[in-house]
């Protein structure tokens, strides 16, 4: 890996994406992504979230703001996670929430995703001044810390609902990557190909759909999940401190109401246990499917991945420096 | 692939010849599944005391993948799946089988018998840390606690030999041209005085200029160190020029081995005499550029029978299911230090006589019928 | 020296900006949020307040806009944030002053020993794949994903009031003054285990997995492989050639990463009423304290650059090839 000079250009997803192509096994490879273990689990887990935002309203048991008088009460038959301090139903309010918490992921995912793709493609692509002063806002983006501005930004709104939220989010989510995929463009406009089509004297948008993107997909596609999760971590914690609009449901307004009504201190732990534990699901599914969307791009990472389970059958070690010796089911020569 | 035959031969004096590395049948594999790609199979080649071995072949035949497997080095995912790797020393007659060594074992043998010198030196160097730091932590790791201040002079005396000045000792591999950090990885490979070198494709990426510099500075420092070589390149005209001995690769195995002398003017395997139409000839008239028609072998769809067939311009039905093994030639009893892969050369498959191309005799020797 | 001077002035345009942006937000914001706020606090306000009010809205009609930029600037260069209404009438800058500290203490310290031992594990894990610690990856990941505060939230619920071994919220023992004192000094350090805690473990698994990831892509560069046929020993080539070279990228994702750490550790400090800038900052937006979280925003984003800062120079002296010159 050739690491550059300037630190803030190195980043190792950026440099191992460019092998994808000229791996000898790359046409075996190809089809991995779909055979990666790791991203399939996040794709179920995942797609289990969706279809629960997208019924959720009406597989929802109760009504999720319905106070009752049945308050804290525990999981039971009548309610499986049990009921907050005012008695409203716990597993319909998560189940309602979902849906927030997915739209504002999914808008602001794709927010970002088109801002990063124009800023880093363009800048990668032209180079000379303009590069630099896109990189230099990419780069202030990036290093200015994005919650705390999101917070203030919120909080001076007069109100903030979920659009505007992920509205947001994607102004300070995009800069990741946009870094990345200008490097990575940069080493694309270099390759023979492009040199090739720019030689032939062909339109630049031609270059840039037909022979940059294509090649930028894996990338473009790992830098929307990324921001998905920033976006759902930061909407979820935007709603726990209160800054959002906490008359429509997501995890985190039941995170804050459990925290505000002293959940905590009262052992109530069906309040605020399952949220957690969702937001950590789809987290993981998401950060799932990136590993995959890794392994995918960066043949290191993958050769020994795909083959765990073989190596622990055959108790061989892969390690770099001491080639395994497996004299195992061979038919020994004569020798 | 499941036939092996005992290739170790008698050679011709062996009392001159003391073999210092023996590799036989070694048989390595890329991945760990079924479809693991058979980069090696059954690989047999002796190195011994002195000499300069040369590994020639196309690209993607697998020289490198068995100078690696041979020292153990290969990346994951390969997997040594057969064979033996014996070292003996020869001064004091130490060594073993590199594949059944512990780790402790080989790290003690690496370097201080056997070192190597990558193919593509621009990465070898470490980037972050000095050439001195790199070249004296590998003499020290070899060396009783305390010997700091030795290992460094040893290093500077490392870089005068190879014609780098001892300031640049400080210097970070950015800082140095290719050829000189190619010149580093030769020192550092030198420094343990190690009994066995083994260079893949050491100056490649190097103007021609610099080749031959290089080159030159191998066979010198050779002769006054007087460790043994193996040299892998596909530039055979280069190792007619500097090895004593060559042995030819085609997918994944070895077809010829003979002298240099042998390996040019009388080949027996039909490849070699191909691969010797691909490149012009130093001396004399410039024979016609032939080339050899075909792609190499695709190693995980290898042809049945010999690997080469569909390229041999020699092949008959034999061909197709015998899978030739390395053995004498058909003129065993004038020159049985050589050895190739072909039925041509095997008297209970061939057809007919040697053809004339592969059949050429030594000046003084008459032709066989 | 010339790629630290470039960075440099990276840094003091970035503080720029940020800055600037701090004056334009309330200005670019619909509504009067000035008059609502002086209903609010009712009779509260002096005069001079909602002046300054005025000016951070930028709704003061006497002066243009450059005016009130350079009055801006003129403020912060005297440390002038204006007034906090929550904890009226100290200056912002006060309330900072003494809530800094906090954070920068347990923040910083619980940041950088996340970030060492995840670095540490993610070598082990890198060095050591294709073993039984790859079994760890999915919890790591897993714990990667998981919010800071909610982490913070399970910690109060598990060692602050099932198994009351840690105090659940605040800096210090509600009794005692602070000061250089054992007494202060103990207390302190026992209020801040359980956030700390928090915050190591929800910022570990990620540095885990990224470094992993880092020594696999490293390792299998050519240096290493020469490194192992020098026959050096296994830490050293582990730790002197892989490791070595794999923290750099990290060290540079450290520093990009910083800004989104901080933000989540601000809000473990809201669970767990811990007094720094983070809880502040919720004090602030509970009342609706813009100078305050104006205030806020800009110091944390100035602490976030002096740290990239720092992160750059140790990039500097771990990496040979950004002090050459040009
Ligand atoms: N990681 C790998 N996975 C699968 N196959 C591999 C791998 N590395 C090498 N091979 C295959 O092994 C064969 C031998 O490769 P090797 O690098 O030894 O060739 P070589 O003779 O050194 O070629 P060159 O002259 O280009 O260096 C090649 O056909 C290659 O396709
Ligand atoms: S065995 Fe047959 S195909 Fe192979 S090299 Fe000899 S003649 Fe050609
Ligand atoms: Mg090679």
């Amino acid at each position: 890996m050739s690491i550059q000079a300037d630190p803030v250009a190195v980043d190792p997803a950026v440099v191992a994406p460019s092998e994808v192509q000229l791996t000898r096994r790359g046409r075996r490879a190809r089809l991995g992504i779909f055979r990666n273990t790791k991203a399939l689990v996040g794709v179920v887990i995942l797609s289990f979230f969706i279809v629960v935002a997208i019924i959720g309203p009406w597989i929802a048991p109760y009504d999720p703001s319905k106070v009752t008088p049945e308050s804290m009460l525990p999981p039971s038959a009548a309610h499986w996670l049990g009921t907050t301090g005012t008695g409203q139903d716990i597993l319909s309010q998560l189940i309602v929430g979902t849906q927030g918490v997915m739209v504002v992921g999914l808008v602001a995912g794709i927010l970002a995703t088109i801002i990063s793709v124009i800023v880093g493609v363009i800048s990668g692509f032209i180079g000379g001044t303009g590069d630099e002063v896109l990189s230099l806002i990419s780069n202030i983006f990036l290093v200015i810390p994005a919650l705390p501005l999101i917070i203030i930004i919120a909080g001076l709104l007069p109100s903030a609902g979920g659009m505007t939220i992920a509205l947001v989010i994607a102004l300070t989510g995009w800069a990741w990557g946009a870094r990345v995929l200008r490097a990575q463009t940069l080493s694309l406009r270099k390759r023979d190909f492009v040199e090739a089509a720019r030689a032939n004297g062909e339109p630049l948008w031609r270059i840039v759909f037909f022979e940059i993107m294509p090649n930028l997909t894996a990338i473009i596609a790992s830098g929307f999940i990324g921001t998905v999760i920033f976006a759902i971590l930061s909407e979820v914690t935007l709603a726990f401190i209160g800054v959002t609009s906490i008359s429509t449901w997501n995890w985190g307004t039941v995170l804050f109401w459990a925290q505000s009504s002293q959940a905590l201190v009262q052992g109530a732990w069906w309040w605020f246990v399952p949220a957690g534990l969702c937001i950590a699901a789809v987290g993981t599914s998401l950060t799932l499917i990136n590993f995959g969307i890794d392994e995918f791009v960066n043949p290191r990472l993958r050769n020994t991945a795909a083959s765990a389970g073989i190596l622990r059958k055959k108790k061989i070690r892969a390690r770099i420096g001491f080639t395994p010796v497996y004299r195992g089911e061979k038919k020994e020569g004569v020798a | 692939m499941t036939l092996a035959s005992p290739t170790i031969r008698p050679v011709a004096s062996a009392s001159e010849r003391t073999p210092v590395l023996q590799i036989r049948n070694l048989s390595v594999d890329y991945g760990y599944d079924d479809n693991a790609v058979h980069a090696l199979q059954n690989v047999s080649l002796t190195l011994h005391a002195g000499e300069v071995l040369g590994l020639a072949g196309e690209s993607g035949s697998g020289k490198s993948t068995l100078a690696y497997a041979a020292t153990r080095l290969l990346p994951p995912p390969g997997v040594i799946t057969g064979g033996e790797v014996l070292f003996t020393s020869s001064r004091d007659g130490h060594g073993g089988d590199l594949l059944r060594m512990s780790d402790a074992q080989l790290r003690a043998q690496r370097w201080r018998d056997t070192a190597i010198v990558f193919q593509g030196a621009m990465n070898s160097l470490n980037p972050v840390y000095t050439i001195g730091k790199q070249l004296i932590d590998g003499i020290t790791a070899h060396s009783p606690r305390g010997q700091k201040e030795a290992a460094k002079r040893r290093a500077m005396e490392l870089l005068d030999m190879v014609g780098i000045p001892k300031d640049r000792l400080s210097s970070y591999p950015h800082q140095l041209s290719g050829g000189m950090r190619q010149r580093v990885m030769i020192a550092m490979a030198l420094a343990l005085e190690p009994e066995v070198v083994i260079m893949d494709e050491p100056t490649t990426a190097l103007d021609v200029v610099m080749q031959r510099q290089i080159v030159e500075q191998i066979m010198s420092l050779k002769n006054e160190l007087g460790f043994s070589v193996i040299f892998i390149t596909h530039d055979v005209s280069l190792l007619l020029e500097l090895a004593d001995r060559i042995a030819i690769m085609y997918g994944g195995n070895i077809v010829e081995d003979a002298s240099a002398r042998e390996v040019y003017r009388e080949p027996r395997h039909p490849y070699t005499a191909g691969l010797l139409h691909s490149f012009p000839p130093l001396h004399g008239p410039r024979r016609e550029l032939r080339g050899i028609p075909g792609s190499p072998p695709d190693l995980m769809h290898l042809p049945t029978g010999c690997n080469f067939h569909p390229r041999c311009p020699f092949a008959f039905d034999a061909c197709t299911t015998i899978d030739p093994v390395l053995g004498p030639t058909r003129f065993e009893a004038e020159e049985p230090h050589r050895s190739v892969a072909c039925l041509l050369h095997d008297p209970a498959a061939a057809p007919g006589p040697v053809p004339v191309e592969l059949g050429v005799r030594p000046p003084g020797v008459s032709p066989l019928s | 020296m010339k790629f630290l001077l470039r960075r440099v002035g990276f840094y003091l345009f970035t503080a720029w900006a940020a800055i600037t942006l701090n004056f334009f937000i309330p200005r670019m914001l619909p509504g009067d949020p000035v008059q609502s706020l002086i209903n609010k606090y009712q009779g509260r306000l002096s005069t001079d307040a909602i002046n300054s009010l005025r000016v951070l809205f930028g709704l003061n009609t006497h002066t243009s806009l450059w005016q009130d930029y350079l009055s801006y600037w003129g403020n912060l260069f005297h440390g002038d944030f204006g007034i906090s209404f929550t904890y009226f009438p100290t200056p912002v800058a006060d309330v900072i002053a003494q809530s800094l500290p906090w954070t920068l203490m347990l923040v910083g310290i619980s940041t950088i020993v996340g970030f060492v031992l995840g670095t540490l594990a993610g070598v082990g894990l890198g060095w050591r794949r294709g073993t039984w610690m790859d079994g760890l990856l999915p919890v790591a990941n897993f714990f990667s994903a998981i919010p800071y505060f909610w982490l913070g939230l399970i910690a109060i619920a598990i060692f602050g009031v099932a198994i009351p071994l840690f105090p659940a919220s605040g800096g210090y023992d509600g009794g005692l003054e602070p000061s250089f004192s054992w007494d202060f000094i103990g207390s302190a350090l026992y209020h801040a285990a359980l956030p700390a805690l928090t915050i190591v473990i929800s910022s570990v698994a990620g540095w885990i997995l990224s470094m992993r990831n880092m020594m696999v892509t490293v390792s299998s560069e050519d240096y290493v492989t020469v490194a192992q046929a020098k026959g050096l020993p296994e830490r050293r080539v582990m730790f002197g050639y892989a490791a070595r070279n794999a923290v750099l990228p990290s060290i540079s994702g450290f520093a990009l990463s910083l800004g989104f750490i901080v933000g989540g550790t601000l809000v473990t400090e809201m669970v767990f009423s811990y007094p720094g800038i983070g809880y502040v900052l919720f004090q602030a937006i509970g009342s609706k304290d813009y100078p305050l979280m104006q205030g806020v925003f800009l110091i944390i984003t100035l602490s976030v650059l002096v740290a990239n800062m720092a992160a750059d120079f140790v990039y500097a002296f771990l990496d040979p090839r950004t002090r050459q010159e040009g």
